[in-house]
């Protein structure tokens, strides 16, 4: 079990000023993202993009301000859980949470703060009947062992890259591999396009072009496929497995279970203290909301400095606060 | 300004009035109209929940970007005028145009 003080999910540049804000408290932070480096949507999306309204810095690129916070925090002795995401929050006797992620980290804090960002990209589902009943008994978004597949009649779904990558590499381990496209080309890396069309022409998978899924079929697990053609006309596919591949959609995940007051995929926050609902539970940055809320990343650093210093009482409650400038007493290191 | 006309998920339209001269986009307008418009990811053309069809005035609205077109081809519905509200900007290219939304609203 990791033991902190604080528990930040979302190593974004929001999560990471929170360590510093923390550390001139004197307090412990622990961070956890489903992202394998740090930086959130900065490093993962646009690390070589110019920020422009950073005080203090007429320009500086995305990658740029991440590696100078994870400098400004480095006194501060952070530690990392990356690549994980937090499922469960588990309350103790004593108000404090144990964080368990979908690893099965667990993770023993005072306090913990939602600095999430966006969320977490997942994959984005077809509107079809029945899809959710489907899903774990034929229905996938994932290939994470290929070997399920062994000699299993599979249909995929969708025409971006990893559509065609998928539908190459089960072609060799799939008994049939169908492709369904609504359209007649792919916007996808031309080389796995043709390769698919080369495999197609072979009579290696089946692609079935200007098309869409329409419903599902099955008992207790999915057999069949109806799919809609260009002349609206049905077909129907025996299956084994469905994985639609629509790409990824940032939602709020796990988060939106905790009990904390969500309005339209932001959490709302009391702006005294940027605290939520839920006694311990704070959220900063793109993730929470309230009147006047800007997603600016200078609005997530100020929620961060107040934020802390209203979490001192839970770590230290014995002790008083006193404010103190860095001019004045430098950083501290741990 | 512009007008245009805005179709929602219940299929009511209403015309919508724009500056536009302020460089904003038209999911912004749709925003600040309280559309039930999440725009998740803040107009970086990655969540796709500010999802458009046009309706009318299709050629109005300038080409795609291939980020965006990228991202309209991955959508499970998806239209030959789909376009994401993010990616076009308010002009008189608009005016008497009919948008009806398409995106996730929850």
């Amino acid at each position: 079990m990791i033991t902190t003080d604080i528990c930040i999910i979302g190593a974004g540049p929001v999560g990471l000023f929170a360590v510093f804000e923390a550390g001139l408290l004197k307090m412990r932070c622990h961070l956890v993202d489903y992202l394998p480096q740090v930086g959130g949507q900065l490093s993962e999306i646009y690390p070589q993009k110019p920020i422009y309204d950073i005080p203090g810095y007429p320009e500086v690129k995305a990658q740029e301000l991440v590696d100078n916070l994870m400098e400004q925090i480095k006194p501060f002795q952070p530690t990392f859980t990356l690549g994980e995401r937090v499922e469960h929050l588990n309350k103790q006797e004593d108000g404090s949470y144990i964080l368990v992620t979908n690893e099965n980290t667990q993770i023993h804090a005072k306090v913990i703060v939602i600095a999430g960002g966006l969320g977490v990209f997942e994959p984005r589902k077809p509107a079809l009947e029945k899809l959710d009943y489907f899903e774990g008994k034929g229905v996938t978004y994932m290939v994470k062992n290929p070997d399920t597949f062994r000699d299993k009649k599979v249909v995929l779904a969708g025409g971006g890259d990893s559509a065609l990558d998928w539908t190459i590499y089960l072609s060799n381990i799939a008994e049939r591999v169908t492709l369904v496209h609504r359209n007649e080309t792919f916007r996808g890396a031309p080389d796995s396009a043709a390769k698919v069309f080369d495999l197609a022409n072979n009579g290696k998978i089946d692609l079935i072009l200007s098309a869409n899924l329409k419903e599902l079929g099955g008992n207790g697990q999915l057999s069949s496929i109806t799919l809609e053609g260009k002349n609206k006309e049905e077909i129907v596919i025996d299956t084994d497995y469905l994985i639609p591949l629509f790409g990824l959609s940032p939602k709020l995940g796990p988060i939106a279970d905790w009990g904390l007051s969500i309005d339209k995929n932001a959490i709302e926050v009391d702006t005294r203290d940027y605290s939520t609902g839920v006694e311990r539970i704070y959220a900063i940055g793109d993730i929470n909301t309230y009147p006047g809320k800007l997603k600016l990343i200078l609005c997530g650093f100020h929620e961060a400095a107040i934020m802390m210093h209203s979490a001192f009482k839970y770590v230290y409650p014995d002790q008083k606060l006193s404010f103190k400038y860095t001019t004045v007493n430098g950083v501290n290191a741990f | 300004m512009v007008t245009f006309t805005v179709e929602d998920h219940d299929g009511n339209r209403q015309t919508v009035e724009a500056p536009d001269d302020m460089g904003l986009s038209l999911m912004e307008v749709l925003k600040a109209s309280e559309y039930p418009v999440l725009a998740t990811c803040g107009g970086m053309a990655l969540c796709a929940t500010c999802h458009v069809e046009v309706l009318e005035g299709e050629n109005a609205l300038g080409e795609a970007t291939d980020v965006e077109l990228d991202q309209l081809e991955n959508l499970p519905e998806y239209f030959p005028t789909s376009r994401l509200a993010c990616q076009v900007r308010i002009s008189t290219l608009l005016e008497g145009a009919v948008i009806k939304l398409r995106g996730e609203d929850n």
